[in-house]
């Protein structure tokens, strides 16, 4: 996916001004942008080192949290919008975060990988895990825990009671909003309670 | 870096929290680097326990060399080019009141009676040590810190500052810190004096007077003091079960089973290792120094005046802040530290926290670390350093 283009993709999502809480933030360049672009404040919640060194670098805040121990951290409502980006496919508690992404943001704003893009389908349908740019690793030594689709991460925001405001789906650099499970590779969901 | 101590004189009257007032005092200081211009790059380093002003670099020997053995407690982090970079701030270490390395304390003679202070030295607070500090700033001419950080209780004293007063501190780094002593956190502290209060020649405190020293209480309380700063993997690693070498003696040819039978003797080379930094911090600190510092670990609680809450005592801070834990510290935990994270979020300041995979304990903070150098590093360059 181009850097870039998730960046502004993603970033439209965000009203300016706005206070973000960035989960999984690795590097810090989003809420660099956001801040540049937007005018926003906030945080960026990171686990590895190397990323939480490379916040420090650009002087974005960064807390140096481990996700699957919650978000105990922060209050209800703390924040305007809460990031996922790239985030929710690592966490073994992955309906648990959305719920506490919806309690601490007014607005949720969720990225991952779209296990039902075409090639993927395709890949599964010769009796093959799909191995793409989006998803570049084997089975047994992917860390993305939590493969989904557009359609799947639909219904669980339903289940959850949450509000999808807005979803499209993101393929080389462009946004797509036509037949988003089948022709994107990265889905995108904006929500709220 | 060759560094010299310089020594301030406030003939203010200082009133302490406990209710007594000094009337006088001297603070003993050192700095590094050079302060601009508009006195905008000053930072202030706060010590912990058994520390002082000097920070950083070496004291001269009598041929103006750098004097053996005389490194500051923090030099792997400040000078020249260090995390926190002399060639771009102006560092100030400062020697607390009630401690034996210079600044006004119990060694010291008390004006009323002509004699040492000993035991009368008054209890001093964290909160007290940053009005005195508050003032040597004055005295400086300068008015806002560029930052201040300290670890452990020098953290606590670098919360304070923020606390007391906000518009002069723009940045806090706290390492390894905590926003008060646990209940076992203040038992170990009480175990400490109960060892110096209890030694025979501890005389109520005025040893000096007595022409003694109450050594074996100090030994002790170091001893305990020590293994607290250590991890129980670090000490394993260090130590493990090995048994006691004498001088000149080949280690390897202690073998496994020659146990001594003994049970005063030295047996485990841990034993030894205890005994020594024992004997090594009783001939140079000062007992009542100890019960004072400790003291001041125990009461210090910011959120004691706000009911109890953390985020309603920390609402006055305005600095900026960056805050260090190291996973293997149980007597500063990193849960203490994002309790402090937890509180500066829930009033909306600025902050970033690292929790450092460590083994070293809470003695992480004075060592050398790559990923923690590099974190104030980039504190201090990106954030601390950033055209304001």
């Amino acid at each position: 996916m181009s850097e870039r283009h998730l960046l502004d993709s993603i970033a439209r999502l965000v009203p300016p001004g706005s206070r973000v809480l960035d989960l999984g933030c690795g590097d810090g360049a989003m809420l660099a942008h956001l801040q540049a672009t937007r005018g926003c404040t906030g945080y960026g919640v990171e686990i590895d080192d190397a990323e939480v060194q490379a916040c420090l670098q650009r002087g974005v805040n960064v807390l140096q949290l481990n996700l699957e121990e919650g978000l105990t951290m922060f209050g209800d409502n703390a924040f305007d919008v809460v990031l996922q980006i790239d985030t929710l496919q690592h966490l073994r508690n992955a309906e648990t975060m959305l719920r506490e992404t919806a309690r601490v943001g007014r607005i949720g704003v969720v990225a991952f990988p779209n296990f039902a893009h075409w090639p993927n389908r395709l890949a599964v349908l010769q009796g093959r895990m799909p191995v793409t740019k989006r998803l570049p690793y084997q089975w047994y030594d992917t860390p993305n825990i939590r493969v989904g689709t557009y359609a799947d991460f639909e219904v669980l925001a339903r289940r959850n009671g949450l509000t999808v405001e807005d979803g499209f789906g993101l393929h080389e650099g462009r946004e797509v909003r036509m037949l988003p499970n089948l022709m994107a590779s990265t889905a995108v969901f904006r929500f709220s309670k | 870096m060759i560094v010299t101590p310089v020594t301030y004189r406030f003939d203010q009257p200082l009133s302490l929290r406990g209710g007594a007032v000094l009337p006088a005092y001297e603070l003993v200081v050192e700095t590094y680097g050079t302060l601009n211009a508009d006195k905008s790059n000053a930072v202030l380093v706060c010590h912990a326990l058994n520390a002082s002003h000097h920070v950083a670099g070496w004291h001269a020997d009598a041929s103006d060399q750098p004097l053996a053995r005389s490194e500051g407690w923090w030099n792997n982090m400040i000078g020249p080019g260090k995390p926190v970079d002399t060639d771009r701030f102006f560092v100030i270490g400062v020697n607390n009141l009630g401690s034996c390395f210079g600044s006004t304390g119990p060694t010291h003679n008390n004006p009323a009676t002509g004699q040492a202070w000993g035991a009368d030295f008054p209890v001093v607070t964290v909160e007290d040590w940053v009005e005195a500090q508050a003032r040597l700033l004055d005295a400086m001419g300068i008015q806002t810190l560029a930052a201040v950080m300290g670890g452990s209780l020098g953290g606590m004293q670098a919360l304070a500052w923020t606390l007391q007063y906000p518009e002069r501190v723009r940045h806090a780094v706290v390492v390894a810190s905590a926003p008060n002593l646990t209940a076992e956190n203040i038992a170990f502290n009480e175990v400490a004096r109960r060892a110096i209060v209890t030694d025979p020649d501890f005389h109520g405190g005025h040893y000096l007077q007595h022409g003694t020293l109450p050594r074996r209480g100090l030994r002790i309380a170091r001893m305990i003091g020590h293994i607290t700063y250590l991890s129980d993997d670090v000490m394993n690693e260090k130590f493990g079960r090995a048994l006691r070498t004498v001088d000149g003696e080949d280690p390897a040819a202690v073998a496994e089973l020659a146990y001594r039978y003994t049970t005063q003797d030295v047996e485990f080379q841990i034993e030894s290792y205890l005994r020594y930094q024992g004997d090594k911090f009783s001939e140079y600190f000062d007992a009542n120094t100890y019960l004072l510092i400790t003291r001041a670990l125990d009461y210090f609680d910011p959120a004691r005046e706000h009911g109890g809450s953390l985020g309603a005592a920390l609402a006055r801070a305005q600095a900026k802040f960056l805050l260090v834990s190291f996973s293997t510290d149980w007597r500063f935990s990193p849960a203490r530290s994002r309790e402090i994270v937890k509180a500066l979020l829930d009033n909306r300041r600025e902050v970033s926290y690292c929790e450092i995979d460590a083994p070293h304990g809470h003695d992480a903070f004075l060592l050398d670390d790559a990923r923690y150098h590099a974190a104030v590093r980039s504190f201090f360059q990106h954030t601390v350093g950033a055209p304001q």
